[in-house]
Formats: structure tokens, C-alpha cells, sequence
């Protein structure tokens, strides 16, 4: 696809002066100091004591498109709750718009991975969007205060509205959301997220679930959004195909490591073979698509993921830094990182 | 109006209100939360509650309240993320009514001179007719309380019900939310107890709600609307038992809700089928139907 093409094929090594470059002539939501939106250096995360991913280094502008990706169960939504402060970082420094997780509060919204809304749900579409901007408040919104909270009640109700022409769901807007179709529901909730006009939206796999046109126009829309708001999105994603022409950056997550850079860096047969530790080939169709391919079909044995941790440990930065790329290598035992596969696009590659 | 010179009426429409209002408000959120189960758990530790209150001798309205709000919570704590998950639900009450027939029988030998042999029956079929003006004060109040602790609560709880993740992620207290609404429920399934009865209790908490979401998709007038619609139908119920000299109250407020459920859900089905029969004529002209569609083909093209 020509958005490939477009992106000039960075040097690795100058990547990082580009960004500081990026940053200091960028200046998202005028006024705001040109701070990264998020800044990971060597972030790792555990669960229960279990390294699920580690040395991962990324610098999110504003307005910048960012995919994480990796297989099933390597803990892209751990990434998630790192950033939303919810689980602290095992191990390296994680900054969100220069704080700590978590104290960011409205500037970033947050779209979670979803279950449907039950069909039988009769609330309207714009009132659960409303919630978006509202919800943390105490008591019930009163009609009678329109005459005297009037400005603020109507500015909100604006804010509300705008928000839902912004995503293209004014025409569903008022229906009861569980009669919405699942992009239709997606776009709304998309609206939710945006509604307090947050820096960073973080999105937890918003295309599952959709048939592939809604795939193709949702992602357009986040593509879309990210620009026109100045908002960088945090997205991540199982098949990177739909939301490919539109992404800056791209993080891949693997069992103890982690690869980031732009797409033509990282998703490439040399770096997710590094990363995987086994034979990974990328394929590109004749429509652009990507299509990762190799590894044996064996799936991740628990036992093994203890092992890696129990392996696994801090103190291999140098290592990291080292290793050019930024392509970490898990230390993962070349036995178990086989047993591993790139999730890329499989689910493509099946179409 | 003769039906007002009547105490025993005045204060069946003061008590009733309070416990109608506080079912309605409660029902609302419990048909949303998907915990409507959990009413009918809470109803059955109502029984026993006041059975055991009954048996020592103590104010059948402590143990009432005591065990409700006990056991909401207890379910709360059980269950995932403060809502009550139905296995535990199912364990949990069908132990308390094997209980609630302990203490009948404890009641039953002990005590069963003290002149108070309806005692039972009325536990679970109510006694709204019986209550005294002390009774009807308190339920008035108590009543107001849990309507204005759910309002207070209301626009976080709706976001914790629809959307708990996000919401958890805005700061709302999900947890601490679930158990407050769950000791409301616990609150308000007591003071209905001493209305409806355990078993009927349900039909005030369920009923009114249903027809409310069935009626209106905006979620506080949803709120206010259940709680009217609950008010109405205990004074409808009211009404009618007093006209109505062999009908119990328990019976014709139940059915009184029943009835207008019924009507709401036939008004929707015909709206429905009128709406379906209506774009069914005009899909002749797709072009004017299909507005919002284009904005999707256009996207997925470009691709």
C-alpha cells in the first residue's frame, strides 16, 4: 500500500533523534509543554511473579498512530493497565503526558476490550457517550438546573453531540445502544473515550469481533481521529492489515522481549525472527497486506512461560541496548521461543 | 373519600408509598445489573430473618433488615467485582431457607401460645393492612432514604453497570458501589417484606422496572419513571383490595403490576410491528432509508 511506502525507512539508530526532533517542533493541544505522550525505557512487565514481556522502549508523540502487537496470551493488555496505572511496571521507567501512570485522570480515555452490549439493553447510544463525560459524577443530572447551570448544560450536551458527528454515529445516536449493530456500538463507544478530549486514547482490541468492513472503516475512523484531534492512539491489535496504512509506530510484544520501531522496521522476516528466536517469515500480498508466517502450530505450554520467568530477571538492559534494532531477545531457551508464534496476521492468512 | 377515614388505610398508602418507591428505584438497577436473582435470593433470607427475629423473641423488623442486608453483602463478597454471581446465589439461599424452616419450627414449639400463630403467614404473603402508624412512618422513611441514597449514586452506578472497566479506569468506586447498592436492595427487600411478603416481594422489584425499560430508553427518566410506576400500582393495588373486599393486598398490588407490565410489553410488540410494516413499505426506496450506510462503503473502499 502506497502508506508503506510513504513513510520514509528510518535508520534505527537515528530513530531516536527523530522523535526528540519530532517532539520539540511538535506542540499537541496548544499550550501543553511538548512532553511525549507516553515514554516506556526498558518497561517490563510480571504477572503473579511471571515475566510476560520486557525491555520495550517507545516514544508516542501526539497525534501518533501506535499498534501493539504479539501472540495470544503475551500480555498486549498488560500493556494496557501498565499505562493506565492500574498494574505498576516490573521493571523500567513508564511516563504518560511526563507523569506516573494513572494520575492522568481525563486526558486519556480508554476503550477496553469488549463484550457486546446485551441486545436487550434499552439505554440510548448518546446517553451512554454522555456517561463518558459525566459518569464519575455523584447525584443525577437535574432538568431543573438548565436555568441555572444553563451554559455548562448546554456545553456538554455540544461537547456530546460533536463528538458523536465526530465518529459518524449521529444517525444511531438516539436508539437503544443493544439494538446497535457491533460497529455501530464500537463507534459509540469510541465517542465515550474521546468525549473528554483526552491526549491518548488507549484502545484494547477494538476491531475483534467486527466483520471486515467494520474492521476497514473503524480503523479508518481511529486513523482519521488521531489526526484531526491531535490525539495519540494506543491500539492494540491481533491482525496489524486493517489499521496498517495508518500506523506511526508499531510495538511487538513477545515472551519475555519486545521489538518497536516503525512497521517496515519490525514487522520484517529478520526482526520477528530475532524476536521469536525461530524461523518467522513476512510475507506481503499483492493488496499490501502483511502476512506472518512460521513457527510450528504448538501452543504456548504453561510450564514453559514459568520457566522463562523464573529464568528471566532484570539486569540484561546493557544487553538490550546492545542489540541493534531494538529488538530484544527474550531469554527465552531456543526450545520454548519455537514453541511460540507471531499472531501477526493468522487470522488473514486464513481468509 | 371513605376510604382515607379508615387509619389502617391511611397508613397502608403512607407505609406502601415509601416501599413502593424504594422497590421501584432499587428494581431499576437490578433489572439493568442483570441481578434480578439477587431480589429473589434476598426475599427468601427475608423470611428467614424475620422468622429468626420471631423465634427469639426479638422485633421481627431487626431480624429482617439484619439478615437482607447481611446477606446482600455476604453475596456481594462471594460473587466477582461486588455482584452476585448466580451459583452462589442458588447455594447460598436455598441453605437459608432450610434455616428459615428451622426457626419456623424452633418458633412454632417455643412460642406458639404467645397469640401470634399469623405471624408466619404474614412474613410471607405481608401485611400491609396490619401495619401500625409507627410501622408506616418508619417504611415512609426508610423508604425515602434508599430512593435519595440511590439517586445520590445513581449516575456513577449506571456507569459501573454498563461499562465497569471504563468506569473503574475513571476513578468510580465499582466495588464499593456494587456493596452499597446490594445493602440498598438488602434494605429495601425488608421494608417490602412487611408489605407484599417474601414471596411476592419480587414482583414489586421486577415489575415496575421492566415496564419502565420497556417504556423509555433514557436511563434517569427509566429511574424516575419505575419508581412512579411502583408507587402507582401499590396505590392501585390498595384501591382495589379495599373495593374488593375479598382480595387480598399482596394480591392485587402483584397483579396490579403484573397487568400493567403486560400492557407495556403488547404496546411495545404492536409499535414494533407497526414500525416494521412501516419501513417494509418503504423499502421500496432504499436510497432514503440507507442514509448512514454510505459513510461505512466509502471507508472500506479506500482501504
Amino acid at each position: 500500500m502506497t502508506a508503506v511506502d510513504a513513510v520514509d525507512a528510518v535508520n534505527t539508530d537515528s530513530e531516536a533523534a527523530a522523535a526528540l526532533l519530532d517532539g520539540e517542533s511538535r506542540v499537541c493541544n496548544a499550550g501543553n509543554e511538548p512532553v511525549a505522550v507516553v515514554e516506556l525505557r526498558g518497561a517490563s512487565a510480571s504477572v503473579a511473579g511471571r515475566t510476560l514481556w520486557g525491555g520495550v522502549d517507545l516514544t508516542v508523540e501526539c497525534g501518533e498512530f501506535v499498534a501493539v502487537l504479539g501472540p495470544n496470551g503475551v500480555g498486549k493488555s498488560t500493556l494496557v493497565k501498565v499505562l493506565l496505572g492500574v498494574l505498576p511496571a516490573a521493571a523500567g521507567e513508564v511516563r504518560v503526558l511526563g507523569h506516573r501512570p494513572g494520575t492522568a485522570g481525563a486526558q486519556i480515555g480508554y476503550l477496553p476490550q469488549r463484550r457486546s452490549f446485551d441486545a436487550s439493553l434499552r439505554i440510548r447510544g448518546i446517553d451512554v457517550v454522555r456517561l463518558g463525560l459525566d459518569g464519575d459524577r455523584w447525584g443525577i443530572p437535574l432538568p431543573g438546573t438548565r436555568r441555572f447551570g444553563g451554559t455548562k448544560r448546554r456545553e456538554a450536551d455540544a461537547r456530546v453531540r460533536e463528538v458523536i458527528e465526530l465518529v459518524g454515529a449521529s444517525a444511531y445516536a438516539h436508539r437503544a445502544i443493544g439494538e446497535c449493530s457491533g460497529g455501530e456500538q464500537q463507534r459509540l463507544l469510541i465517542a465515550q473515550a474521546l468525549v473528554r478530549k483526552p491526549r491518548l486514547l488507549v484502545l484494547d482490541e477494538p476491531l475483534d469481533s467486527l466483520d471486515l468492513p467494520n474492521q476497514a472503516s473503524v480503523a479508518a475512523l481511529i486513523g482519521r481521529i488521531s489526526r484531526s484531534e491531535d490525539v495519540a492512539v494506543v491500539m492494540v491489535a491481533h491482525d496489524v492489515n486493517p489499521i496498517l496504512p495508518y500506523l506511526d509506530r508499531v510495538v511487538y510484544l513477545a515472551d519475555g522481549g519486545a521489538a518497536s520501531g516503525t512497521p517496515e522496521e519490525v514487522i520484517t522476516t529478520e526482526t520477528l525472527s530475532k524476536l521469536f528466536r525461530t524461523p518467522v517469515e513476512v510475507l506481503r500480498a499483492s493488496d499490501g497486506r502483511l502476512v506472518v508466517v512460521g513457527g510450528p502450530e504448538a501452543p504456548v505450554m504453561h510450564s514453559d512461560r514459568h520457566a522463562g520467568a523464573l529464568v528471566g530477571g532484570d539486569g540484561r538492559d546493557a544487553d538490550r541496548r546492545a542489540t541493534d534494532r531494538r529488538v530484544t531477545d527474550g531469554r527465552a531457551s531456543d526450545r520454548r521461543a519455537a514453541d511460540r508464534r507471531p499472531a501477526g496476521s493468522e487470522a488473514d492468512d486464513a481468509r | 373519600m371513605s376510604m382515607f377515614s379508615h387509619p389502617f388505610m391511611v397508613y397502608a398508602l403512607l407505609g406502601g408509598t415509601g416501599i413502593a418507591a424504594a422497590c421501584g428505584a432499587v428494581g431499576f438497577f437490578l433489572v439493568l445489573r442483570a441481578q434480578v436473582f439477587t431480589g429473589d435470593a434476598l426475599s427468601h433470607v427475608a423470611f428467614t430473618g424475620a422468622l429468626a427475629a420471631l423465634a427469639f423473641g426479638i422485633d421481627l423488623r431487626v431480624g429482617l433488615f439484619a439478615a437482607t442486608i447481611a446477606v446482600a453483602l455476604l453475596l456481594g463478597a462471594l460473587g466477582r467485582r461486588g455482584r452476585a454471581d448466580d451459583v452462589v446465589i442458588g447455594n447460598v439461599f436455598a441453605w437459608i431457607l432450610g434455616l428459615g424452616v428451622f426457626f419456623l419450627t424452633l418458633y412454632t414449639t417455643n412460642r406458639s401460645g404467645s397469640g401470634n400463630g399469623s405471624a408466619t403467614i404474614n412474613v410471607l404473603f405481608g401485611s400491609i393492612l396490619g401495619l401500625s402508624s409507627s410501622q408506616a412512618q418508619t417504611a415512609l422513611w426508610i423508604g425515602v432514604g434508599v430512593v435519595a441514597a440511590l439517586v445520590f449514586i445513581a449516575r456513577p452506578l449506571l456507569f459501573a453497570t454498563l461499562d465497569e472497566a471504563v468506569a473503574a479506569a475513571r476513578g468510580v468506586p465499582v466495588r464499593v458501589l456494587g456493596f452499597v447498592f446490594l445493602a440498598l436492595v438488602g434494605a429495601a427487600t425488608a421494608e417490602a417484606t412487611q408489605a407484599v411478603g417474601a414471596l411476592l416481594l419480587l414482583g414489586l422489584v421486577a415489575a415496575p422496572a421492566g415496564t419502565a425499560l420497556v417504556l423509555t430508553d433514557r436511563p434517569f427518566r427509566g429511574l424516575g419513571l419505575a419508581v412512579a410506576l411502583a408507587v402507582g400500582e401499590m396505590w392501585a393495588g390498595l384501591t382495589l383490595a379495599y373495593f374488593v373486599p375479598r382480595m387480598p393486598p399482596s394480591f392485587s398490588i402483584t397483579a396490579v403490576a403484573t397487568a400493567v407490565y403486560a400492557a407495556a410489553m403488547i404496546y411495545r410488540w404492536s409499535a414494533r410491528r407497526r414500525a416494521a410494516v412501516r419501513s417494509a413499505a418503504t423499502a421500496v426506496a432504499p436510497a432514503h432509508i440507507r442514509v448512514a450506510e454510505p459513510v461505512a462503503t466509502a471507508d472500506t473502499v479506500s482501504v
